[in-house]
C-alpha cells in the first residue's frame, strides 16, 4: 500500500473577506501523480500556494512527509525567526509557477546550480581560496545541472540566458531547475499552459517518466483534460474554493458535479 | 510626387516647431530661478542667463528632431533601442580576454607612488577609496538588487570608529582595519533587519533614513564625535614605527629609524601602499564570490525572489549577508578615509556621498567589478581635473544619473556571465 | 503640565502637519498611478518656495500691497509655474523609463533631483534667503499659567491646506477626471483599453502633485520667512512619510498622515529635543514600513504568487 506523501485537512484560506479555499481536503499518495482541477476562480493556485508554504491557511493543516519526517507545512511558516517558505521547499516541496520564474538575466546553467545552494560547498573561505572540496563539490553540482539538462532536452541551451529561451524550453528549464532540489513532490502549476498539441504530448511522456525514472511524486494544476486523463492516477477537483470530487480520472469525469460545474447546470425554474 | 515634396520639408518644418515650444518652455520654467537673483528682500534681474539656457535647450530639441528624421539618425535610434532592450551579455569563455586589461590597470597603480607628486598621490588614494566603496555597493545594489541609498552610514561608522577609537580606546590603525569592517558589518546587520521583508522603493527610503539618522547623531552627539566640528584621526604605524615628524604614539619615527631627512610623503606613500594591497585583495575576493554559491544566490535574489524561496534560498538571510558584507566594504574604506585626511567630520559623510558611490555602481555597470574600478578612477580624477568647474559637479552627476537611466540603465560594462561546460573538473569563466 | 506649551505646540503642529499633508498628496497620488516614488518631489517643493518669493519681490517692486491680491497672484503664479516643472520632469526624466528596469525611474529621480538642488544653489547662491512679513499678528490664547497663539498666517495656511484638499477629494472623487485617475491608478492597461488616455492622466497626476507641493511651498515661505536650496530634501523625506503612515495610494490618507506626524513632530520637538527632530521624523518612517507599510488608510498589498 502506497504510503501517503501529502495529506490536507479541512484547509480554509481568507484574504480578508474572500474565502478562497473552505476545509479543503485531499490525500495525495507516494509515487502518484495527482492533478488539481476545476474552473477558473476555483482556488487551485491558492491550495497549491498553501501546501509549497507561500502562503499561511487561515486554519487547517497540511502534513508533509518529508525527508526529516512528518511536518506541518503551516508550523514551518509560522517559525519565529528562521521560518518561511524556503522551509517547505528544503523540506522536500518543489514547484514550478503559472508565470515562469527564472532567473532571466543568468544563463540556463547558473539556473540550475542555484538550484543546489543546499549541496555545494558554502564555506566562504573555501570559496575564496579555491580548496579542492569547494572545487569538487561545484563539479557535482554542475554534472547534476548537466544531467537534468539532458534529461528534458535542454543541454545545448546551457550558456544561454534563461530569458532568452523560447517559452517551450523555458517551461522545462523551470522543471529542470525545480528538479535539481532532489525534491519528494513537485508541484507543477499549469505546466502545458501555451503549448502546442505536440508540446503538450512530451510533456506528459516527461511528467510520467519524473515519477518511473526519478522516484519524485507529481501533483499538477491543469486545464488541459487530455493531458490530466492521460497521466493522472488520482484527480481533486475543486469549484468556488471547495472540494467537489476526486478519485480516479474517469470517475471523476462521469460525475455529474464535475460536469456541472465546468459547463454549467440547467436553471433550475420554479413552478 | 506631392508625398515627396511634404517628407523632404516637413522635418525641418516640424524640428523647428518643436524647438519653438521647447524654448518657450524652457522660459518659462528655467526663467524665473535663473533670471531673478533674490537680494535680501529685493531681486537683481539677469535676463542674459535664461534666455542662454532656453536657446541652449531649443537647439538641442532642435537637432536631435532634425537628426532623428534623417536615415542616419533613424538608424542610430534603430541601433540604440535594439541595444537596450536585448540588453545582449556575451558569455567569455575564457578568462584571458580581460586579464591584459587587469594587468595593465594593476601595473599603473602600482608605478603611481614613483610617478606622482603628493597632490596627485592623494587624488589616487582617494580614487582607490572610493573603488573599495564601489565594490561594496556593487554587492548589494548590483548583484543583489537592493538599493541601499544609505551606504554612507557605514563609511562613517569606520571612520569614527579609527577616530574616537584611538581617543578613548588606544585603537590605532591596524586594529582599526581587522575591527573596523566587523562593526560595520554588525551595523549592516541592524540596519538589514528592518528591511528584510521589504522591496525596491521602500527599501530605499528606509536606508536613506538610516544614512541620515547616522549623519545627524554624528552632529548632535557632541560629546562623542566631536559635532560638527569632528575629531583628529590617528596617523598609521607600521610596528612601532611611525610616520610623523615626531612620535605620537610611541613609536620611532621612520625618519629617525633610518637616518633620513623627514618627508612627509612617507605617511602617505605607506598608505597608499597598504590601501593597494587591500584593493587587490578586494577585488580578488569579490570575483570569487560572485561566481561562488553565495554570489550566485545573491544575484538570484535580484531577479526573483519568489523563486529564491521555492528553491529553499532562506532570502532574508543572502539579504542579510549582502548587507553585512557590503557594509564591512564601507567600514574598510572608513578606516583609509579617516586616516588619509588625518580627521574626521559629519560634512564627508552627506547623502550625496552616497549618491556619489551610487553613480560609480551606476556607471560602472552594475555587477561588473572591473566596471566599477573604472568608473571610480573616472569620477575621482574628474572633479580634480575639472577643479574650475567645482560647483557644477552635483548638477553634472545629476544630469548623468538621468542620461545614464535612459541610455544604458544597467550601466556602462555589462558582466559577462560564466560559462560552463559538461564532464570537466574545472569550472571556464 | 504647562497646558500652554502643548496649546502651542499643538497649533504648531496642525499648521506644520498641514504643509506635510499637502505636498504628501504629490507623492501619494504617484506612487498611486505608478508605483513609483517621486524622488524629486521634495525638490519640487523647494523650487515653489524660490518661485513664490521671486513672484513677491517682482510683485513688490511692481507696487502691488494689498495682502490678498499679493498671496493670490503668488499662489496662482507659482502653482503654474511649478505644475509646468512637475509637467516637463515627468515627460523627460520618467515617462521614457516606465517599462524599464525597477531601479531606473528612481534613479533617475535621485538625479532630477540633484540637478533642481544644484541649479537653484548655482542660480541663487547658497545661503539662506528671506522674505517680508505679509501678514504680521496672531490670536492669542490665555490657556494654563501661559499663553499660546496662532500666528494669522499659520490660520491661512490651515484654511488654504484644507480648501485645496477639498478641491482635490471632490474633483478625484466626484469628477469624470477623477474617476479617469482611480482607473489609471487600479488598473492601467484595462483603462487604457477603455479609452482613458493613461499618458496624460499620468501626467496630470504629476501637475496635481506639483501644484499642491507648490501650494504648500509658498505656505511655508510666507509662514516661516525663511529657505534655502536643501530644505527640499528632508521635508520631501518627511512628507513620504505622513504619505505612508496614511496609506501610500490614500488621499484622505496623506491628509491624515500629515496631520500626524505634524503634530507628533511638534510635541517630540517641544518636549524632548529640538536638535533630533529631523532623527524622530526618520525613526518614525522606518517604524511605520516596518510595522504598518500599508499606512492607516491604505490596503495591504497581498504578494500575487
Amino acid at each position: 500500500m502506497s504510503k501517503t506523501l501529502i495529506q490536507a485537512q479541512n484547509l480554509t484560506m481568507r484574504f480578508g473577506g474572500v474565502v478562497a479555499n473552505k476545509d479543503v481536503s485531499f490525500t495525495v499518495k507516494q509515487d502518484s501523480i495527482t492533478a488539481l482541477i476545476g474552473p477558473n476562480g476555483a482556488g487551485k493556485t491558492t491550495v497549491f500556494n498553501c501546501v509549497t508554504g507561500f502562503y499561511r491557511a487561515t486554519s487547517g493543516t497540511i502534513t508533509f512527509s518529508g525527508a526529516g519526517g512528518e511536518v506541518e507545512i503551516g508550523q514551518l511558516l509560522d517559525k519565529p525567526l528562521l521560518g518561511g517558505s524556503h522551509l517547505a521547499a528544503r523540506a522536500g516541496v518543489a514547484r514550478t509557477f503559472q508565470n515562469i520564474r527564472l532567473f532571466r538575466e543568468m544563463s540556463v546553467a547558473e539556473n540550475l546550480l542555484v538550484a543546489q545552494h543546499r549541496a555545494v560547498n558554502r564555506n566562504l573561505v573555501a570559496g575564496i581560496l579555491g580548496t579542492r572540496a569547494y572545487r569538487r563539490a561545484e563539479a557535482t553540482a554542475v554534472e547534476n545541472a548537466y544531467h537534468w539538462l539532458r534529461e528534458l532536452g535542454l543541454e545545448s541551451d546551457a550558456n544561454r540566458l534563461a530569458g532568452q529561451l523560447p517559452y517551450g524550453r523555458q517551461r522545462r528549464l523551470e522543471i529542470a531547475r525545480a528538479m535539481c532540489t532532489s525534491p519528494r513532490v513537485i508541484c507543477l502549476d499549469e505546466p502545458a499552459a501555451g503549448l502546442n498539441p505536440s508540446e503538450t504530448a512530451d510533456l506528459a511522456e516527461l511528467i510520467k517518466r519524473l515519477r518511473s525514472a526519478h522516484g519524485v511524486t507529481v501533483m499538477v494544476i491543469e486545464h488541459d483534460m487530455g493531458l490530466v486523463m492521460n497521466i493522472s492516477d488520482h484527480v481533486v477537483v475543486l469549484d468556488h474554493g471547495q472540494v467537489i470530487a476526486s478519485g480516479t480520472p474517469n470517475s471523476v469525469a462521469a460525475n455529474p458535479a464535475v460536469v456541472a460545474a465546468y459547463l454549467g447546470a440547467p436553471e433550475e425554474v420554479a413552478v | 510626387m506631392i508625398m515627396s515634396i511634404q517628407v523632404d520639408r516637413a522635418p525641418i518644418v516640424r524640428a523647428t516647431l518643436d524647438a519653438l515650444t521647447v524654448f518657450v518652455l524652457a522660459l518659462i520654467v528655467l526663467g524665473p530661478i535663473s533670471g531673478v537673483v533674490l537680494d535680501g528682500f529685493g531681486f537683481q534681474g539677469h535676463p542674459l542667463r535664461p534666455l542662454a539656457l532656453a536657446l541652449v535647450v531649443a537647439a538641442g530639441r532642435f537637432l536631435m528632431t532634425a537628426a532623428l528624421s534623417t536615415g542616419a539618425g533613424a538608424f542610430f535610434v534603430g541601433r540604440f533601442n535594439a541595444a537596450t532592450a536585448s540588453s545582449v551579455k556575451i558569455m567569455a569563455p575564457q578568462r584571458a580576454l580581460r586579464t591584459p586589461w587587469v594587468l595593465a590597470l594593476v601595473a599603473l597603480g602600482a608605478l603611481v607612488p614613483f610617478l606622482a607628486d603628493k597632490y596627485w598621490l592623494s587624488v589616487a588614494t582617494l580614487a582607490l577609496i572610493y573603488v573599495l566603496l564601489g565594490l561594496g555597493l556593487n554587492i548589494v545594489v548590483g548583484l543583489a538588487g537592493l538599493l541601499d541609498l544609505g551606504f554612507v552610514a557605514f563609511y562613517a561608522v569606520g571612520a569614527y570608529f579609527l577616530a574616537i577609537g584611538a581617543e578613548h580606546f588606544g585603537i590605532g590603525f591596524w586594529s582599526a582595519l581587522a575591527l573596523a569592517p566587523l562593526l560595520a558589518a554588525i551595523c549592516g546587520a541592524v540596519l538589514a533587519f528592518p528591511v528584510l521583508r521589504m522591496h525596491g522603493d521602500y527599501l530605499a527610503i528606509v536606508t536613506l533614513g538610516f544614512g541620515e539618522i547616522i549623519r545627524l547623531v554624528l552632529i548632535n552627539a557632541v560629546d562623542v564625535t566631536g559635532g560638527p566640528n569632528g575629531l583628529p584621526a590617528p596617523e598609521p604605524t607600521l610596528l612601532g614605527i611611525e610616520f610623523g615628524r615626531v612620535a605620537k604614539q610611541g613609536g620611532v619615527p621612520l625618519h629617525e629609524l633610518l637616518g633620513l631627512g623627514y618627508s612627509p610623503n612617507g605617511k602617505y606613500l605607506f598608505l597608499y601602499g597598504v590601501l593597494f594591497c587591500v584593493v587587490l585583495a578586494a577585488v580578488h575576493v569579490v570575483t570569487r564570490l560572485r561566481v561562488m554559491p553565495l554570489g550566485r544566490t545573491w544575484e538570484a535574489l535580484r531577479e526573483d525572489e519568489i523563486a529564491c524561496r521555492s528553491l529553499g534560498i532562506n532570502h532574508v538571510m543572502v539579504k542579510l549577508s549582502a548587507f553585512m558584507l557590503s557594509a564591512s566594504f564601507g567600514g574598510l574604506a572608513g578606516v583609509f578615509f579617516a586616516t588619509q585626511q588625518g580627521f574626521v567630520s559629519p560634512t564627508s559623510f552627506t547623502f550625496l556621498e552616497s549618491v556619489l558611490v551610487l553613480s560609480i555602481v551606476v556607471l560602472g555597470g552594475l555587477g561588473s567589478t572591473v566596471g566599477v574600478v573604472l568608473a571610480a578612477i573616472v569620477l575621482t580624477l574628474l572633479p580634480e581635473l575639472l577643479r574650475d568647474f567645482a560647483e557644477f559637479r552635483t548638477l553634472v552627476f545629476g544630469a548623468l544619473m538621468v542620461v545614464m537611466m535612459l541610455w544604458r540603465p544597467r550601466g556602462l560594462i555589462r558582466p559577462a556571465r560564466p560559462a560552463f561546460s559538461p564532464s570537466r573538473t574545472e569550472v571556464a569563466k | 503640565m504647562d497646558l500652554h506649551i502643548a496649546a502651542q505646540q499643538i497649533a504648531n503642529g496642525c499648521a506644520l502637519g498641514a504643509i506635510y499633508g499637502l505636498i504628501a498628496v504629490g507623492y501619494t497620488m504617484v506612487y498611486g498611478v505608478i508605483r513609483m516614488i517621486n524622488f524629486a518631489h521634495g525638490e519640487v517643493y523647494m523650487v515653489s518656495a524660490y518661485m513664490s518669493a521671486i513672484v513677491l519681490s517682482v510683485l513688490t517692486v511692481l507696487g502691488v500691497t494689498s495682502p490678498v491680491l499679493v498671496l493670490l497672484l503668488v499662489l496662482f503664479v507659482t502653482c503654474a509655474i511649478t505644475g509646468l516643472f512637475g509637467w516637463v520632469i515627468e515627460r523627460v526624466a520618467y515617462r521614457p523609463l516606465r517599462g524599464s528596469t525597477n531601479l531606473a525611474p528612481l534613479i533617475s529621480a535621485i538625479g532630477v533631483s540633484l540637478m533642481l538642488q544644484s541649479y537653484v544653489q548655482i542660480s541663487q547662491g547658497a545661503r539662506d534667503q528671506g522674505v517680508p512679513n505679509l501678514l504680521a499678528g496672531s490670536v492669542q490664547m490665555n490657556i494654563g499659567s501661559g499663553t499660546a497663539q496662532f500666528t494669522y498666517m499659520q490660520l491661512v495656511i490651515l484654511l488654504v491646506a484644507l480648501s485645496a484638499m477639498a478641491v482635490l477629494t471632490y474633483v478625484i472623487g466626484y469628477t469624470r477626471l477623477g474617476r479617469q485617475c482611480r482607473a489609471t491608478q487600479q488598473n492601467r492597461r484595462m483603462a487604457s483599453a477603455l479609452g482613458v488616455n493613461t499618458d496624460r492622466i499620468i501626467s496630470l497626476v504629476f501637475v496635481i502633485g506639483a501644484i499642491t507641493a507648490a501650494v504648500g511651498g509658498v505656505l511655508v515661505t510666507l509662514n516661516y520667512g525663511s529657505f534655502n536650496f536643501y530644505m527640499g530634501f528632508v521635508v520631501g523625506v518627511k512628507a513620504f512619510t505622513a504619505a505612508v503612515l496614511g496609506g501610500i495610494g490614500s488621499l484622505p490618507g496623506a491628509i491624515v498622515g500629515g496631520l500626524i506626524l505634524g503634530l507628533a513632530e511638534a510635541l517630540f520637538a517641544g518636549y524632548v529635543s529640538t536638535d533630533y527632530k529631523d532623527v524622530f521624523a526618520f525613526v518614525a518612517l522606518i517604524c511605520v514600513l516596518y510595522f504598518k507599510p500599508s499606512g492607516l488608510l491604505g490596503r495591504p498589498e497581498i504578494q500575487k504568487v
